[in-house]
């Protein structure tokens, strides 16, 4: 199965964001989307959503438009981590990633034994079983990025967006996060992440896609496209690189 | 939005596991409130007269019950107790809605116009002379045409944040609509109509009569209805726009079925019992204090507290004073503090 973008141009109703835009990511693969502030990025990400109808061009999900599905069989498809933000109402963990499972119910259902039962093992599998009754507005950054990340698993979808998951996470959680992409790609999700940060793309990702002003720059595997000349003319902006014998790394000049 | 940052947080730090223990408060609530109002007031019942009563009814033995007894209780406090049941329960599960769908503790059922649309329509009806039942229907129409008007300036206004530009139109468009009361009120005669106009602004459930009670009951019942059934839905209704949709909920519709709801419960409780403000304000958040955010649980424990809540204070109303004490009054003397409270608390949390 493959999510793709045809000939997209984004953008919302009185503005265009960018145009001419082909986005491709399959099963079990990871793609970085990379770009400077105002670029596009999130714009590109909603579109691919389906939250966002693009202007021109096409979704497809699976061979099929992605426009033609319904609100909720989409839900069951693709999963979306937003940028950890407060919350107003003190759900509990647990709550919120059941959350997670309405895609699954019609709208008068109740949660299943089943639901929980999915809840529960998506909480163990990120590690923060002993959080599910405490509540989401007590726990810390790091920790609710995993939330909405066990609750974007609960959907039990073939893909997973994640807006900036690294974002206001300390040095730790960064690296726990980024490990744990590589383990939803391992299980055979397809992932899709925004970062500003190209050395999580190296570290992370299979492909980049460097996004500036809506128009795709370059893209393809990671080792190939990331180079200090590229970054330089995304970013606008000076990039030295650190080498050793475990790698590359960027730092911004 | 930046006292959404601790808000919740307070009161119910441990939200967890069980919520028995809440909804045993909320019903003790509603139960001590029965009792309260049926045997305290001018005409004292004893409680073992009311369980004769009681009795009586079920098709017990009637023994020496006097019938005085019995035609408070059923003809006198009957339908008043029904009212206020109904009524705090209403504006309760309302309020819970509208701060589950506007994101914002801080709402009450007023925010959409409801309440001042109905005020509007209610003095346009005394001001016409009227019938009692032809008021409350206009009162009603009144209240669905305020949120009618809000909703409608919402979806045709661009905007990035269309939940605050509704909360908005709705204070404007209620302030409208309190102008238009304020001309029909110095239009009115001063001597038979304008004290009506003012009885029925400040609240009251005296008038209460069974008659009263079917035009109440219809459409707060399907309200309420409507908002338990979609309580599971609600949670997810309470996130930003956009990650709702993305877990799979058509939010527009959805959103338009509970306000659609929260208004004919509202309206209905405005047209029967003029405006009684701050309940869908403070109930939510005493019932949030018992069994925690989830709306799953919060809604039903709204509607049981709100209705207990309603009664003590209509029980207070009509026995504090010599007077009856106008309802709103009494709501908005508890409220208040209430309120300021809750800002307070949330000023600490903020930083």
């Amino acid at each position: 199965m493959i999510l793709e973008g045809r000939q997209l141009t984004i953008g919302y109703q009185d503005r265009v964001v960018g145009t001419g835009l082909d986005v491709q990511l399959a099963k079990g693969e990871v793609l970085a989307l990379l770009g400077p502030n105002g670029g596009g990025k999130t714009t590109l990400l909603k579109t691919l959503l389906g939250l966002l109808p693009p202007k021109a061009g096409e979704v497809r999900l699976g061979g099929a438009a992605l426009s033609a599905s319904s609100i909720r069989e989409r839900a069951r498809l693709i999963a979306y981590v937003p940028q950890t933000h407060v919350a107003t109402f003190a759900f509990t963990v647990e709550a919120v990633v059941l959350m997670g499972r309405t895609a699954h119910g019609d709208l008068f259902s109740r949660p299943t034994a089943k639901d929980r039962d999915i809840v529960a093992g998506m909480l163990e599998r990120l590690g923060i079983a002993p959080l599910a009754q405490r509540p989401y507005t007590m726990i810390s950054g790091g920790e609710r990025q995993l939330v909405l990340l066990a609750r974007a698993l609960a959907q039990e979808p073939q893909f997973i967006v994640l807006d900036e998951p690294t974002a206001n996470l300390d040095f730790g959680n960064q690296g726990k996060v980024m490990r744990e992409i590589r383990a939803l790609a391992a299980s055979g999700l397809g992932v899709l992440f925004t970062t500003h940060d190209p050395n999580h793309a190296l570290r992370a990702a299979d492909r980049a896609y460097l996004l500036r002003d809506g128009q795709r720059i370059a893209e393809g595997p990671v080792r190939q496209i990331l180079t200090r000349e590229r970054l330089q003319v995304l970013y606008e902006a000076p990039v030295q690189t650190i080498t050793d014998a475990s790698g590359t790394a960027f730092v911004p000049g | 939005m930046y006292w959404r940052a601790g808000i919740d947080s307070l009161p119910h730090m441990n939200n967890a596991r069980s919520a028995l223990p809440g909804f045993a408060i909320a019903i003790a609530v509603l139960i001590a409130g029965l009792l309260f109002a049926l045997t305290v007031g001018r005409y004292p019942v004893s409680l073992g007269d009311l369980v004769h009563v009681l009795l009586a009814k079920a098709g017990g033995p009637r023994g020496e019950l006097s019938p005085a007894v019995e035609s408070v209780i059923w003809q006198v406090r009957g339908p008043r107790v029904m009212a206020a049941m109904l009524v705090g329960a209403a504006l309760a599960v309302a309020g819970t809605a509208f701060q589950g769908l506007f994101r914002n503790p801080l709402v009450s059922p007023d925010i959409l116009g409801a309440s001042s649309g109905a005020a509007l329509g209610a003095v346009i009806g005394i001001y016409l002379s009227l019938g009692v039942f032809a008021i409350q229907l206009v009162a009603f129409v009144g209240g669905l045409v305020a949120v009618g008007i809000v909703y409608m300036i919402g979806a045709s206004v661009r905007s990035r944040d269309p939940i605050l530009l509704l909360v908005l139109t709705g204070v404007v468009v209620g302030s409208l609509f309190g102008a238009g009361v304020g001309l029909v009120k110095y239009l009115a005669d001063p001597y038979n109509q304008l004290p009506a106009m003012t009885f029925w602004l400040l609240g009251s459930l005296s008038a209460t009569s069974v008659q009263d009670l079917l035009p109440l009951l219809g459409p707060v019942v399907i309200g309420t209805t409507v908002l338990i059934a979609l309580r599971w839905r609600m949670n997810v209704m309470s996130l930003p726009e956009e990650e709702a949709r993305a877990l799979g909920v058509a939010t527009g519709p959805l959103r338009i079925a509970i306000v659609a709801a929260a208004t004919l419960v509202t309206s209905a409780s405005v047209a029967t019992a003029g405006i009684i403000g701050w309940v869908g304000l403070v109930v939510p958040h005493l019932a949030r204090s018992l069994v925690g955010p989830d709306f799953a649980r919060l809604i039903p424990a709204a509607a049981i507290l709100g209705g207990g809540y309603l009664l003590l204070i209509d029980t207070l109303a009509r026995t504090m004073a010599q007077v009856e004490i106008p309802l709103g009054i009494l709501t908005a003397v508890i409220g208040t503090p209430f309120f300021i409270w809750l800002l307070a608390s949330v000023q600490k949390t903020w930083s």
